[in-house]
């Protein structure tokens, strides 16, 4: 059966391989995997039990729950002062995931272009693509910490560009923006007429600043839409659960598209959100400092043993360079992978300038990550 | 809690150079906070959780929870009396708790008939013991917040963006 040409030319993810041989391979220790170690906490858990026993197995309405909506923003206005309306300004998401996907679906015409930072989460420029739209990538590296400044999207900007797409704490690289050069950064975009996708779900694993959602600073609420879950913050992530807030014309426009392909978001799911929300952010502060702890102790111990690597600000990623060891970074995950059974993803799955890099995940335990340092130290030195 | 006992309370083993690099501070600091909270007595004792019930080769040991009716004595109140029962070594720990009884005391013995010898021998006797009942311990399922069961293997794939 023939596909469509636009699925054809995508781009197929260039490192199945190696997944496949991960997934088919016994007691590796993985460094590989983009999720919290850590099990949804119980109460959230429990409410989602309780829920089915409740009998709540229907369909809600298309944008989500009404009270999980006023609860979000309710949540939102006390821990960063944002102002969203629940009923025109706020769609309930099947995860990040889908938001990302029907925000650029909803604001692109054919051809428009999207700033998509490299690296980048993966499914970045393919949704952009799939939508029609051109992928402009801003390049990062490690001597700018992987962030790009107001400067670079100006320049690129040049040349018309319709949006921007900005992850931080970002996946793969672990780098935050502080207040400062997010407020650099709305000035270029409200300059530059653009609107800005906004994923912000590793907010709660921010370790030197405080979070800024772009949305809250001045003027920016207009062109920005607000994506954010409860996967890494309540460690969710099978409930495949997010939000997106915006202005009420772009909303109603994403929740268009989201009606005709999803309907709407597990009901299971919601009430657990529910939950998670109405709870004190006691799990969540533990999961955070234990993060920390983890972060100092692999970027240490990565420099120690002569894998460069820069301090993240958040999320649970550090990505050192191995351009010291090996070219080609597939090859050296695979080689690290069959001789000392340790799993990390390899930077070109992320972009193209990121080849010479590795994505290394610390929500590990401790054990595993020190583990894990003392069989990369011995490969290195063989 | 600080930091570095925080670390130590949930892994004994765990040393200086370890803490160091988790908490960002030098190899000495670290070694002269923990030096300090066990003079000062804040670090008791360096500690291995073992579910006992999983080893099969020894005698398995018996647990009850007693509660403990005391009379209080003028100027020193209960510690005299919970001073003279936690003495014993067979108390595992001892607490004064609010409510219909005053202390709780958990004891330790080869068998039901150790235990039960104890407590009418040693424990009801007292002068100021208006009275006891005993709870003997059938399972135990969690203890200083550890789970006693052999976790499932975590359900994540092992390589995902």
């Amino acid at each position: 059966m023939e596909v469509s040409q636009k699925v054809e030319q995508l781009k197929p993810s260039g490192i199945r391989l190696f997944f496949d041989l991960v997934l088919n391979m016994k007691d590796v220790i993985s460094l590989g995997v983009g999720e919290p170690d850590f099990v949804t906490p119980w109460h959230i858990r429990e409410k989602a039990i309780f829920s089915l026993e409740q009998g709540y197995t229907s369909y809600t309405s298309n944008k989500g729950m009404i009270e999980l909506r006023r609860m979000i923003c309710h949540h939102l206005q006390k821990r960063h002062g944002l102002e969203y309306d629940p009923e025109e300004e706020t769609l309930i998401t099947v995860g990040v995931s889908e938001g990302l996907d029907l925000a650029v679906r909803a604001i692109l015409n054919p051809g428009d272009k999207v700033l998509v930072p490299d690296p980048s989460y993966v499914s970045y420029p393919a949704v952009v693509e799939l939508a029609g739209g051109k992928v402009v990538l801003l390049k990062t590296d490690i001597h700018n910490g992987f962030k790009f400044s107001a400067k670079e999207i100006d320049k690129v900007c040049a040349k018309g560009a319709k949006a921007l797409m900005i992850n931080y704490p970002c996946n793969p690289t672990g780098a935050s923006y502080t207040r400062k050069e997010l407020l650099e950064i709305a000035r270029v975009a409200e300059r530059r007429d653009l609107i800005v996708i906004s994923d912000e779900v590793y907010d709660e694993l921010t370790y030197d600043f405080d979070h800024t959602p772009l949305s809250s600073l001045p003027g920016m609420k207009k062109r920005v839409i607000y994506l954010n879950g409860f996967s890494k913050a309540f460690a969710m992530t099978g409930f495949r659960l997010g939000w997106a807030c915006g202005p009420a014309k772009v909303i109603a426009a994403m929740t268009k598209i989201h009606q005709y392909t999803m309907l709407c978001a597990s009901i299971t799911s919601q009430m657990a959100a529910l939950e998670a929300l109405r709870g004190n952010n006691h799990d969540v502060l533990d999961m955070k400092k234990e993060y920390m702890r983890r972060r100092r102790f692999v970027v240490s111990r990565l420099n120690e043993i002569g894998l460069d690597c820069h301090m993240p600000q958040g999320a649970f990623y550090v990505f050192p360079s191995i351009k010291k060891f090996s070219k080609n970074s597939v090859e050296f995950a695979t080689d690290l992978l069959k001789k000392k059974n340790v799993a990390l993803v390899p930077g070109v799955a992320f972009g193209s300038t990121t080849e010479g890099y590795v994505r290394i995940s610390y929500a590990s335990s401790y054990e595993n990550l020190k583990e894990a340092m003392l069989r990369i130290e011995s490969y290195l030195k063989q | 809690m600080n930091e570095i006992l925080e670390i130590l309370s949930h892994s004994a083993r765990i040393t200086p150079e370890e803490i160091a690099k988790l908490t960002g501070q030098s190899v000495t600091a670290v070694k002269n906070a923990v030096k300090k909270y066990e003079k000062e007595g804040v670090i008791v004792q360096y500690k291995t959780v073992i579910n006992k019930e999983l080893l099969e080769d020894t005698h398995p040991l018996v647990r009850a929870l007693i509660e403990v009716s005391i009379t209080p004595q003028k100027d020193v109140g209960f510690d005299y009396i919970a001073e003279r029962i936690y003495s014993f070594p067979e108390v595992k720990s001892c607490y004064l708790v609010s409510g219909t009884y005053d202390l709780l005391v958990e004891v330790e013995g080869e068998n039901i008939q150790t235990v039960s010898n104890f407590i009418a021998s040693k424990l009801s006797p007292m002068s100021n013991v208006r009275g006891t009942a005993t709870h003997f311990l059938l399972k135990k399922y969690k203890e200083d917040g550890h789970i006693l069961k052999k976790g499932k293997e975590k359900q994540r794939l092992n390589i995902s963006y």
